[in-house]
């Protein structure tokens, strides 16, 4: 046995800055202390707190290193391990307070959230079934096949008030009834770990990090809604939890928890996994699901809905990972528990993927119904720099901002909605008084241009009309019709495009347009981009008073277009300028502005 | 597997050796003194060996750690056990086989093991 437990973070973001490398000192370093046979070294998923990786966490100490680096191991072992010193300087600087150092749970990041479905992520070790075992893992499913009817199962669901954490927030209890009131010799049951949104990564975590659970939640609902198969829909672009699921599926196999007759209980399941190519629209289900057949990923219109004719025709119930993730402990504790958190009508936590121009840029898991000024200001530590908060996008292209004069808005399904945003699969990203709204309703446009399937004409000519008019608009050449025309063009598509993808395309068009109008008409009237950031409305300008003629703009500048001698004032050759901000970054006078 | 019963000895195992990764403050902590003073005189086999006990006797609420130096080197292999609400007890000069008398007297039926003590063992 060991008497302690050194866990480093395996997630996608640890792993990319270089937390392998670590984890192979860590294990020569202790073998070389001799404490091989003491100290174990654990891979685990994401801990959420990704802007500070890579994570090593040391128990029983709970002691929490953030940003380790190669060359620090050899401290940490001597001291830490060794010695049983604590290697302060490395400390999550949250954690050190004047009288001494905080648990981790009482730090801003950890006080207020409440983990569900990131429960395992960041403690076990996802490449063992045991370490899930040992966290209760699998009894869920032990308990439904031996105790429950599938009746039960479904109404325990139902009673939780468990909504779909994917973006559209259909009961699932509802989803898995209405796949269960269908008979036939064949269901299906889908887990859909497509996750497209740019700056969502909840389900890639939870893949990485406690891959079993959503297994076993598979399980259950097959059991509930009688099916036999299970397949998991996964981006290729995420190989670590392919990986780690792939093991998972096999060690469960072998352990008979996947399999024919599981606990004697005469029920058979089995899961495989489907390989998504990374094309957005294969999120949505209609499409996922003809992708899984092994047709090209187009939608289908609805009905007839999954739950009658899904997968090979046949009763389909398709979940997100996020969801699932819940399900084992809805079962374990009841459906009263999971409804006594979050608010009326969306119930439980919800992940929420932090990004932007916030501090503790990560994955944070919230009960519904927590402010968003709390998520951002308390959790995520607010926004950098001394900047203003100007706006949160949430739901990615298919959802809208959140402007600075709601942000005591509590979040869930419906709130969101009421503002003309929606929860989406969480991701939540910041901006501030640098961003600006045309632009980011410009950068979400072309994402949906680019990945709109082409299969309806609303959504593959209709938002390419709608960029080519935002385009317009930021290069200083739309006019107010345009404005109206656009909105217009929005409501359209909404009501016309074949699958959610095009239904919400406009979403982030609607929205700032709402909010933010003043910014576009700055755009069109003024020709002015307030956030400085559209390229086509700005102009370069070297203070002369200020300059002090160091030469240093002149030799950053890519294109040669700053003129001038040495101590005298320089300027900007505007048809030569290409507006690439280098000579702002480097002038140490400030002499540099836009305008 | 196929019985409920299976299922509960692997998590039964697992809780033992997982539960190091919890973090309630209502813990007992046992501090082992590991200064060069405290590992030259066996502290590490002191350490391992009530670690070990912890773990196999499934003792979840106790959590095992290290320490420097309390200033006390003489008395070396020091061990402090803190329960939450009580007064803090001393062993001194410690071997694992009194740890292990610790962990069975002290910490599983909650009686000091008064011998080893600091207060009886200087008088």
């Amino acid at each position: 046995m060991y008497r302690s437990h050194v866990l480093v973070c395996g997630g996608t973001g640890c792993t990319s800055s270089g937390s392998v490398k670590i984890i192979e000192s860590l294990q020569a370093e202790i073998k070389k202390n001799g404490l091989g046979t003491e100290v174990s070294v654990v891979q685990t998923g994401c801990h959420g707190l990704c802007a500070l990786g890579p994570i090593v966490i040391i128990y029983p100490e709970a002691t929490f290193y953030a940003m380790v680096t190669d060359e620090d191991i050899p401290e940490i072992v001597s001291e830490h391990l060794l010695k049983g010193r604590i290697v302060t300087r490395l400390l999550y600087k949250e954690m050190v307070t004047d009288d001494g150092i905080k648990s981790l749970n009482e730090t801003d990041f950890y006080k207020k959230q409440h983990r569900i479905a990131l429960r395992n992520c960041g403690v076990i070790n996802p490449e063992n079934i045991d370490e899930y075992i040992g966290t209760s893992g699998y009894e869920a499913l032990g308990k439904v096949l031996t105790e429950y009817s599938p009746d039960q199962v479904v109404q325990t669901i139902l009673d939780s008030g468990l909504r779909g954490r994917g973006g559209g927030g259909f009961p699932t209890g509802l989803k898995w009834k209405l796949a269960k009131a269908n008979d036939a010799d064949q269901k299906y049951v889908c887990c859909n770990a497509d996750e497209g949104d740019p700056g969502a990564f909840m389900d890639r975590s939870v893949l990485e990090g406690d891959p079993h659970v959503v297994i076993e939640a598979m399980a259950i609902a097959g059991y509930a809604i009688g099916a036999t198969q299970g397949y998991v829909y996964v981006r290729a672009e995420y190989p670590i939890a392919v990986e780690r699921l792939e093991i998972a599926i096999k060690q469960a196999r072998e352990y008979g928890l996947l399999g024919k007759n599981i606990f004697n209980s005469g029920f058979d399941f089995d899961v495989d996994i489907r390989l998504g190519a990374g094309a957005f629209v294969c999120g949505e289900e209609t499409a996922l699901m003809t992708s899984i057949e092994g047709n090209r990923g187009e939608p289908r219109p609805r009905p007839p809905f999954p739950a009658q004719k899904g997968l090979f025709q046949k009763p389909t119930i398709l979940n997100n990972v996020e969801t699932y993730a819940n399900i084992p402990q809805i079962i374990l504790n009841g459906a009263e528990w999971f409804s006594s958190m979050g608010t009326e009508k969306s119930k439980g936590t919800k992940v929420f993927a932090l990004g932007g121009k916030i501090n503790n840029t990560g994955l944070v898991e919230i009960p519904m119904g927590t402010t968003l000024r709390e998520v951002i200001d308390e959790i995520g530590g607010g926004v950098p720099n001394g900047k203003k908060f100007k706006a949160a996008q949430t739901g990615g292209p298919s959802g809208g901002c959140i402007p600075a004069e709601h942000f005591d808005i509590k979040i869930d399904y419906d709130n969101l909605i009421s503002i003309g945003s929606m929860m989406g699969s969480g991701g939540l990203i910041v901006m501030d008084e640098d961003n600006c709204m045309v632009d980011i309703a410009k950068f979400f446009l072309e994402f949906t241009v680019e990945e709109s399937c082409g299969k309806c004409t609303p959504c593959r000519i209709g938002t390419k009309r709608l960029y080519e008019m935002l385009e317009k608009i930021t290069e200083g050449n739309g006019t107010m019709e345009d404005l109206t025309k656009m909105e217009e063009l929005c409501y359209y598509i909404k009501e016309n495009a074949l699958c959610g993808l095009g239904q919400t395309a406009p979403n982030p068009v609607l929205s700032t347009l709402h909010f933010f109008k003043d910014e576009y008409v700055a755009h069109v009237i003024d020709k002015k981009c307030p956030a400085g950031v559209c390229k086509s409305l700005l102009s370069f300008v070297i203070e002369a008073d200020k300059c002090k003629g160091c030469t240093l703009c002149a030799r950053v500048c890519p294109n040669g277009a700053i003129i001038g001698k040495v101590k005298e004032a320089h300027t900007i050759d505007l048809n030569k300028c290409i507006k690439c901000g280098a000579c702002i970054e480097k002038c140490k006078f400030n002499a540099i502005f836009k305008k | 597997m196929k019985s409920l019963e299976e299922l509960k000895a692997i998590r039964e195992k697992m809780q033992g050796q997982i539960g190091i990764r919890s973090e309630s403050s209502d813990q007992t902590r046992v501090v082992v003194g590991m200064a060069t003073c405290g590992i030259a005189s066996g502290a590490r086999p002191v350490l391992t060996a009530l670690s070990d006990a912890v773990q196999s006797k499934g003792l979840n609420n106790v959590s095992v750690t290290q320490t420097g130096c309390i200033g006390l080197c003489q008395f070396e292999p020091i061990v402090e056990v803190l329960e939450p609400g009580k007064d803090k007890v001393t062993y001194v000069k410690m071997t694992p086989e009194k740890a292990q008398e610790v962990v069975e007297q002290h910490l599983i039926r909650g009686h000091v093991v008064s011998k080893y003590t600091i207060a009886e063992v200087i008088g």
